[in-house]
């Protein structure tokens, strides 16, 4: 068995002869004697360091002995004057990075290169010495790299200021000192220094925006040799154009160098140009054409990279200017049959982004002949695509929906079936007409999937749809099987959705119930516990009766709660006779303790902030309120609002207020802190005037004994109101408390104080306190579940705004509402938005809410509002903060 | 974006993937290994395809990387993923060109392996810790074989190098024949 193995390793030796055949460290190490000799051999030498490199390139690492040993026998080769070989030498001390110690040993050699008549010399020794030097060398070299910027030798000069970059990140201060000389070599006739030069510079000066400027205004209207250096100029540019937006109207500056650089000769600089008008913020069509002329052109280029980045560039334009590149479709369509796969399926997307209703027929049909060979990566930015392409042309779903289902059926990985299945999971839900063929699609699949994960949402997704289609009893069959056929997860999963089958449709409860007994023999406990729950309480008889409404809500209705917030009140409860009760976890979904806008500058936490944890977490307010007695019999916290501050930053005393809202109460929580070190404050209280709060009875208010500097305490006040109502109305408050002087060096107390007081800011309680952010996850779903019965829709002028974006965060902080669907996120340059978004009113009412943006020329933003909740009263309520806001 | 272009890799691999003479010049591959399997991957994506005339594009793990074969040798450079693809290639052409006339156009594996002093300097002349230096074919080859001797060198040993580089010269004529 050897044998053979030998001879055939022998038969390749001959027909790949390599000089570096068996090649071994220890021997080369030891090679590395030479560099001793008295009289060298330069061509040895070379030999020998290039078998070294070629170990270190191989992935071979020396020890810290060898290396050492190596770096001290190369550094005898500076005798020779072999320029081959001082060539290597460079090279080898490069690759060994040596220690700041063996450093010193190369200096004196490296500097006397430095200064040597011999252009290579100079050029290598000033990149060898930059890059394994430190900070205290430098000063000693500085001088020579200076001259070096300005040497009339490109090769040279290149060289120091290549090693400039490079040295800029670790020693600023240095190369910052150079910069007349670097200015002087941005006008070099050589191209390459200018390129060079032009990149330090900016990198010197990239914090001073004024002279990035400057030096922009200026390049732009000289003469730029190098493409690189003016690629660079047109980044620079870019950026310049970027900070200006903000400021200026109008024209916009420097477009039109940018848009000379589309006949620049060199076509890096053609590209550069047009990829940066491209990504130009909020650009215009008309800045765009030119732009995507080139482009266009760049798509028939003979060139595999030049067709790639154009395409990879109009797709991109694509997603936010589709019109803008339907121009190029044709030459686009060509591309689908391109050689490189990367420009395919770019051009694939980019057409499927762009075209209308009449050309995706003929799309498909391509794309169809293509899937096949292209990786599985391609093919999710393909579905994607499609999918998209779907909600914009609903009446072409049956072709698209084909042919998701046929790649459903190949070949793939979970990644692009994952892809695939969601994409028709949200055709089903997007588009009515689609819903019975897309379920049967997906039944389908589940009759052979390999995955689990895949399987269970199917079966989930079925159980929600299925029952609302016109015949569902052909699901079962397919449902079924996977009781008979799958691992024990799918089978838990199937039960759960034979369950839902049976209990929303009556007429097929006493058939899903036979299915279900046989479940209770299952061999894994997770299947027939299921199956024991849902036939116990979906009503065990199989007679053909309708499910209790709180039954079905039980077991299929979604869950309200955050996860995280009942895995935080599960580790907390403690095993006791008291069951674990579900409503006693907070719905709030938690979010990080914002500033407040009116306070800009003030740090986010707030200096009061209690110290049992931070300030917005509901559990932490609910702890801290239940231990105190006299609000324990006020019931459960519905809210806590974020802190507000009372002060101004930096007074005295710094108060902010975080109200709890309870159903017939409301708490404000005053936490305090002292900044003075010479005082100490006694029987603080906090005297709320509720003249201008009509619906608001004071009950209880509970003082702090004494506040000493630095140390946070919290006062309290309680107030009645109408029970269920969200009452609103403005407080003022007063902090009065007896001073005590302190000496802060040894801590004395004096005995007597001084009564005093010291005027707060004012107090609101508004509409908003009483909202509850609860997201949903399928708002959809919510909102027609809800019904129109108690809809309230009008329409509002909010007047002129900055943005979109900045109207949309407005009424959505005014609501206090949770976003749903990541709507809060406008896009760029959009002209309109929708917003939707979920909360719970006091009471438990489930308020859901779908806002209508839309922005017109002078900023004038209007807002269309429909509100659908489960209560009249809280319908106009929320339109009432809108209308008051 | 507002930066200077900048290289993350050049690479010579040859007909099997394997090394001839690599350079990394980003931290995005740590160690040896990851630095194999970036190559391995990027050997496998584009063995297929046939970057003979013209220089091919791709893009893998979020970094563009563009290449060019020439008989059993492997060319590549890679970018970040917004970099100018047009850069890229100019960076591969001129070491491609530069390699072609190092070799005098005897380019495969074997030549490259015996001129490895050769390749690697060209590597250092190309880029040097991601910049670009050159990008001129004829430049860089004119850095790297300016085999001549130093002006400042005494007589005597200056024609007994240069005794030596003839003899070289002539011992690689005649096995190369």
């Amino acid at each position: 068995m050897a044998q053979p193995l030998v001879k055939k390793d022998d038969d390749r030796d001959d027909e790949e002869y390599s000089p570096f055949l068996g090649i071994e460290k220890g021997a080369v190490l030891q090679e590395a004697r030479v560099f001793n000799d008295p009289q060298l051999d330069p061509r040895r030498c070379s030999q020998v360091i290039t078998k070294l490199l070629y170990l270190l390139n191989q992935g071979e690492t020396f020890t810290k002995i060898e290396a050492t040993e190596v770096f001290f026998a190369v550094t005898k080769l500076f005798q020779s004057r072999d320029i081959g070989l001082r060539r290597m030498v460079y090279l080898m001390i490069k690759e060994l990075s040596p220690s700041a110690d063996e450093v010193i040993i190369v200096t004196s050699s490296l500097m006397k290169d430095m200064t040597s008549k011999t252009d290579m010399y100079r050029a290598n020794a000033i990149r060898v010495l930059c890059r394994i030097t430190d900070g205290t060398l430098l000063t000693q070299i500085e001088r020579y790299l200076k001259q070096a910027i300005v040497d009339k030798n490109p090769v040279v000069a290149s060289a120091a200021l290549v090693s400039g970059i490079h040295l800029l990140e670790t020693t600023p201060e240095i190369v910052k000192r150079w910069s007349n000389e670097v200015q002087e070599a941005v006008q070099s006739r050589a191209a390459l220094v200018q390129f060079h030069a032009l990149a330090l510079l900016h990198q010197i000066r990239q914090n001073d925006r004024l002279a990035v400027s400057k030096l922009v205004t200026s390049l732009t209207r000289g003469t730029v040799r190098s493409p690189l250096a003016q690629c660079l100029l047109i980044r620079y540019t870019t950026q310049v154009i970027r900070e200006a937006a903000t400021t200026q109207t109008g024209d916009r500056p420097f477009y039109d160098f940018l848009e000379s650089c589309l006949r620049h000769k060199a076509e890096m600089v053609i590209f550069e140009a047009a990829r940066a008008i491209t990504e130009l913020n909020g650009v215009t069509n008309r800045e765009l054409t030119p732009a995507i002329t080139v482009l266009q052109l760049f798509l028939s280029s003979s060139k595999p990279v030049l067709r790639f980045a154009a395409v990879r560039t109009l797709n991109k334009v694509a997603m936010t200017h589709p019109m803008a590149v339907t121009n190029c479709n044709i030459d686009m369509e060509s591309l689908i049959s391109d050689q490189n796969r990367s420009i395919a399926t770019l051009a694939i997307t980019t057409l499927l982004k762009t075209g209308n209703e009449s050309s995706v027929d003929r799309l498909m049909k391509q794309i169809t002949n293509f899937m096949s060979d292209i990786a599985d990566e391609f093919k999710i930015v393909v579905v994607e695509a499609i999918r998209s392409l779907c909600l914009k042309f609903p009446l072409k779903y049956r072709s698209l929906m084909n042919f998701l289902s046929n790649i459903l059926r190949e070949e793939g990985g979970f990644e692009y079936k994952k892809a695939i299945v969601d994409s028709i999971v949200i055709l089903i839900r997007d588009i009515p007409d689609a819903k019975e063929n897309g379920l049967l699609h997906l039944c389908e699949f589940i009759e052979d999937c390999e995955f689990t994960y895949l399987s269970t949402q199917i079966l989930h997704f079925l159980g929600t749809e299925g029952p609302k289609t016109s015949d569902p009893s052909k699901y079962i069959r397919y449902i079924y099987n996977r009781v008979h056929l799958e691992n024990a997860t799918v089978r838990a999963a199937a039960v759960s959705t034979l369950a839902k089958f049976g209990a929303m449709v009556d007429a097929l409860k006493p058939r899903v119930f036979v299915l279900l007994r046989r479940c209770l023999y299952d061999g894994d406990d997770e299947v027939r516990d299921r199956a024991t729950l849902y036939l116990n309480t979906v009503g065990s008889d199989g007679e053909v009766i309708e499910t209790d409404k709180v039954v079905k809500d039980f077991l299929f209705g979604s869950l309200d709660i955050p996860l995280a917030n009942i895995e935080t009140s599960l580790k907390n409860y403690e095993p006791a006779e008291q069951p674990f009760d579900i409503n006693s976890v907070p719905k709030e979904v938690k979010t990080q303790p914002l500033a407040e806008k009116k306070a800009p500058g003030k740090k986010p936490a707030g200096l009061g902030a209690p110290p049992s944890g931070p300030p917005s977490t509901v559990d932490a307010y609910e702890k801290l309120l239940s231990s105190i007695p006299e609000f324990s019999d006020f019931g459960k916290l519905f809210k806590s609002s974020a802190p507000v501050e009372l002060t101004e930053a930096e007074t005295e005393y710094a108060v902010n207020v975080v109200k709890h809202i309870f159903d017939r109460h409301v708490v404000f929580q005053y936490n305090c802190t002292n900044t003075i070190p010479e005082q100490l404050l006694e029987n603080v209280t906090v005297i709320v005037d509720a003249s201008e709060a009509e619906e608001f009875a004071e009950v209880a208010s509970k003082p702090l004994r004494s506040l000493p500097y630095d140390s946070p305490g919290q006062i309290f006040g309680a107030f009645e109101k109408p029970e269920g109502v969200p009452a609103v109305g403005k407080f003022s408050n007063m902090l009065r408390f007896i001073v005590k002087e302190v000496d802060p060096t040894t801590g004395d107390v004096e005995d007597d104080g001084v009564e005093d007081e010291y005027q707060l800011e004012d107090l609101e309680v508004v509409a908003a306190d009483y909202v509850m952010k609860v997201g949903v996850s399928n708002f959809r779903n919510a909102w027609e579940s809800i019904g129109p019965d108690f809809e309230r829709v009008d329409e509002y002028g909010l007047g002129p705004r900055e943005s979109l974006a900045e109207a949309v965060s407005a009424v959505i902080s005014l609501l206090g509402m949770q976003p749903c669907e990541g709507t809060e996120v406008v896009a760029n340059n959009s002209r309109s938005h929708t917003c939707l978004l979920s909360g719970v009113f006091i009471g438990n009412v489930k308020v859901l809410v779908r806002l209508q943006f839309g922005i017109d020329g002078p900023k004038e933003v209007a807002m269309k509002l429909a509100v659908r909740s489960e209560d009249d009263n809280v319908s106009d309520m929320i339109h009432e903060i809108v209308a008051s806001g | 974006m507002d930066t200077c272009p900048s290289i993350k890799n050049i690479l010579l691999l040859d007909s099997e993937g394997k090394r001839v003479a690599v350079k990394y010049y980003s931290n995005d591959w740590p160690t040896n290994s990851a630095k194999e399997a970036f190559e391995k991957a990027v050997f496998t994506k584009t063995q297929k395809t046939n970057a003979r005339t013209e220089a091919e594009i791709a893009m893998l793990e979020g970094n563009v990387i563009v290449y060019k074969f020439v008989q059993d040798l492997h060319f590549f450079v890679t970018g970040g993923e917004d970099e100018n693809e047009l850069i890229l290639a100019t960076v591969l052409q001129g070491f491609f060109d530069a390699v072609g006339l190092l070799l005098r156009g005897n380019v495969d594996k074997k030549e490259a392996l015996e001129n490895l002093d050769l390749i690697l300097l060209c590597l250092d002349e190309i880029v040097d810790g991601g910049i670009i230096l050159e990008t001129d074919a004829n430049v860089i080859a004119g850095k790297v074989a300016s085999h001549s001797v130093d002006v400042g060198a005494p007589l005597s040993e200056q024609t007994i190098s240069q005794a030596l580089a003839t003899a070289r010269e002539h011992l690689t004529r005649s096995l190369l024949k």
